[in-house]
């Protein structure tokens, strides 16, 4: 094994210098050049300051606006910032419930948004996208079902038509990527964004 | 269980299928040092590279050379690891002011990349600097997937020759799997992440005035590049903590595409390289056919599972699948087969939360790796583990028509036997070995996240992830303390060189065999009937081992939520 030694050595540093240096950075900056936008985080930026990623979900709770799903990201404790709490669509550490599916607070959870919900809109079914929680905290989506669902409550807080949102709704849900991958999702920030820009 | 998801499973099954062919062609001449199209480029520096190093292409060694060489690499790549993780705080690319890591962590998370496991008991955007990223940890990645692929070849040249001394040079492979197979793909992999909107930047994190009004920090980071080679090399250790669910880290459902056939497509082409180098592929064939009638079934069964949903849910009035834990733009389907892809392969990428499965769809990840992670596995891994499935299946036939076992004209004897069991053993005695001292010791009990019998399979997951390197979790867990660092960290050693040096022995006393003719006595090993054989050994061997543990977790646990319990 000695006898390896030197060319572990050099192998190690050489590897390191090729694999770990020179291909991310290379990589960063034909990137950087190449797809600029991408690179840096697909970042919204409106007059100068940013507001988002078109990627990464945002905590919204205002009744004007549409509902992203449940996160349980957890993040410093505004009162004391020694302790953690959770802190919906921590974009720092992004994270998920991991409750097994016999957990009893999880059940509970369920239930208590389940009674909101169903107070919120009586007529329709609540799509279970809604009161489950993100596996990575950041969700971005909802399913049009969910959003569908959410139309009466801004409607109502808006004070503008529930056609107007539906269509609003259809214009921002993308299908299936090439008509198979994936799921039908609407972009919870850039529909919230579209219902900004209207009222305007 | 959809239409749609199905035609799913179908397009992932058929790429791999489709790449089977080329990249194993392209693979057999890079390892036979014939010309290929990078040849010009690369074979320049490569020869700089071995001068330097004080070795030579031509200069072959023997098994327990190699083995010396692999270990050298091994032990100096888990010292430089260990060293920058200890020491990022005062070295450049921090510009998150990540404080050093500690010991027991370091130790952890540098033998989990070193052995390709990439268990990760940490959060990468609130741990790691982008150093340690790229230097510490994106090396791994690739060396340990180039480590892999050498021991599988060596191994294939155990096979393939004939009274030979030597069964390769480690330093050569090392060498040709990361230049010419892992860097170039990966070089056009990270573009096409970063055009469908992976972040690759050296930048700080960026802070967002969100639209009601509060203040959102956004990790991003050279991510791109690193997730290129987490998914090719099957390592799966996630640039951000939620790892693959991350939308940075998977933006969409082709992202999730391309992930999911990168994971496969080296390990699958590999038993295409090895048909080639034994002069029929067939043989190749034969093998991947095994590994495919298992994944199919676990698809199936996962697919099924998750589709069904939580009964418990349902008893509330919600309807569909087990979306708790899951993304929206991957779905049921999408989220199933990555999982069972996943384990399948030694990756451990995750794109959902394994720990929020129902407890039968969270069980096939669990069977995938007991049973060695031979369905395809990991880069290298895979092949070499069903290798040894093959000594053992070959064995059995030649018991039941007492013959002298044969595989490819050399009579598998004794002492192959005797390792391939070796190896095969140390895997249920690390996994089992562990959880069962686990599960007794309050103070690791304390680490579950849900109770009753999850808890149990949430402790059994970890050690079977370890031992198998595949690095994947029940992430309720707490996994950072003293006692799971240490130990799960022997697990991984024990899961990698525990296989990988017996598996080595058997190339070299394989390769100084002299080949017998085949006669009308041969069984061959290129039909169906081998392959149920393969298919039937690996079950009754890996299955049977780890059955009253599985019984006592995720069965239990489904049993229990079916007659509405939670705990």
């Amino acid at each position: 094994m000695l006898k390896q030694l030197r060319p572990a050595l050099v192998m190690i540093v050489a590897l390191t210098a090729i694999t770990g240096l020179a291909y991310p950075l290379a990589m960063t900056g034909v990137a950087g050049a190449l797809f600029p936008h991408q690179a840096s985080g697909s970042l919204i930026v409106e007059n100068g300051t940013v507001v988002g990623s078109e990627l990464i979900g945002q905590n919204f709770t205002d009744q004007r606006y549409f509902h992203g799903r449940p996160s349980v990201t957890l993040g410093p404790d505004p009162a004391d910032p020694s302790k953690t709490t959770t802190v919906p669509y921590n974009a720092v550490n992004s994270m998920g419930s991991n409750a097994g599916p016999g957990n009893a607070a999880m059940i509970e959870r369920v239930k208590a948004d389940l009674e909101r919900l169903k107070a919120e809109n009586p007529s329709q079914p609540v799509p279970i996208d809604l009161v489950t929680t993100t596996g990575s905290g950041l969700d971005p989506h909802i399913s049009p079902e969910a959003a569908l669902f959410q139309a009466p409550r801004v409607a109502k807080a808006r004070g503008i038509s529930e056609d107007q949102l539906k269509g609003l709704i259809a214009e921002h849900t993308q299908g299936r990527i090439l008509g198979v991958l994936g799921e039908p999702v609407v972009n919870v920030l850039a529909l919230n964004r579209a219902l900004d820009a209207t009222a305007n | 269980m959809t239409l749609n998801g199905w035609i799913q499973i179908l397009i992932f099954c058929g790429i791999v299928i489709l790449l089977v062919r080329p990249l194993g062609g392209y693979m057999t001449r890079v390892y036979t040092g014939e010309r290929t199209f990078l040849g010009f480029l690369l074979a320049p520096f490569e020869r700089l590279l071995y001068r330097v190093a004080g070795t030579n292409e031509r200069e072959e060694q023997h098994w327990t050379t190699y083995v010396g060489a692999m270990l050298a690499f091994n032990l100096l790549g888990f010292l430089v690891l260990y060293l920058l993780q200890r020491f990022q705080a005062g070295l450049p690319f921090n510009p998150a002011g990540m404080a050093a890591v500690p010991q027991e962590l370091s130790f952890n998370t540098a033998v989990s990349f070193v052995t390709n496991t990439n268990w990760q008991n940490y959060g990468g955007e609130s741990t790691m600097s982008y150093l340690v990223q790229m230097a510490g940890l994106t090396v791994q990645n690739f060396v340990s997937a180039a480590t892999g692929m050498a021991l599988a070849v060596a191994l294939i040249r155990g096979f393939a020759r004939a009274s030979s001394k030597s069964i390769g040079n480690f330093w050569v492979d090392l060498t040709r799997s990361t230049l010419y197979v892992l860097l170039p793909l990966c070089v056009v992999l990270t573009l096409v992440y970063v055009f469908l909107g992976v972040p690759q930047t050296l930048g700080a994190y960026v802070d967002a005035t969100t639209l009601e009004g509060g203040k959102q920090t956004i990790a991003v980071g050279p991510v791109a590049s690193q997730l290129a080679i987490k998914m090719l090399g099957t390592n799966g250790g996630g640039f951000f903590n939620a790892n693959s669910a991350h939308p940075f880290e998977n933006p969409d459902a082709l992202t999730n595409l391309i992930q999911m056939v990168s994971i496969f497509a080296i390990g699958a082409a590999l038993t295409n390289v090895f048909g080639r180098m034994v002069g029929d592929q067939r043989q190749g064939w034969a093998i991947l056919a095994a590994m495919g009638v298992l994944f199919i079934a676990g698809v199936l069964f996962a697919y099924w599972a998750e589709a069904s949903g939580n009964p418990l849910m349902h008893a509330l009035g919600l309807e569909g699948g087990n979306m708790e834990g899951k993304e929206v733009r991957f779905g049921i389907a999408m989220s199933a087969l990555f999982a069972v892809i996943t384990t399948a392969a030694s990756c451990g990428a995750v794109n959902a939360l394994h720990d929020s499965f129902t407890a039968l769809g969270g069980m096939i990840p669990l069977i995938n790796m007991e049973l060695g992670e031979v369905i395809v596995g990991g880069v290298g891994a895979g092949l070499y583990g069903i290798l040894l499935f093959v000594v053992v299946a070959i064995f059995v036939s030649g018991l039941m028509v007492g013959r002298t076992p044969e595989y490819l004209g050399k009579k598998i004897e004794a002492k192959e036997v005797k390792m391939a069991m070796l190896a095969l053993l140390s895997l249920p005695l690390a996994m089992l070995g562990f959880t069962a001292i686990s599960v007794v010791m309050p103070s690791a009990v304390a680490s579950i996240a849900n109770q009753g019998p999850h808890g149990f399979s949430e402790i059994l997951y970890a050690y079977t992830s370890a031992a198998a390197n595949n690095g994947s979790a029940l992430g309720g867990l707490t996994g950072n303390t003293p006692w799971y660092n240490i130990t799960l960290g022997i697990a991984m050693l024990m899961g990698r060189f525990l296989i990988i040096i017996p598996a080595l022995a058997i190339a070299g006393s394989l390769a100084a065999k002299k080949t017998v003719p085949v006669s009308l006595g041969t069984f061959p090993t290129n039909g169906g009937l081998f392959v149920g054989l393969l298919v039937g050994v690996i079950l009754i061997v890996g299955g049977l081992t780890f059955l009253p543990a599985l019984a006592l977790g995720p069965i239990a646990e489904h049993l229990a939520i079916l007659s509405g319990q939670s705990f």
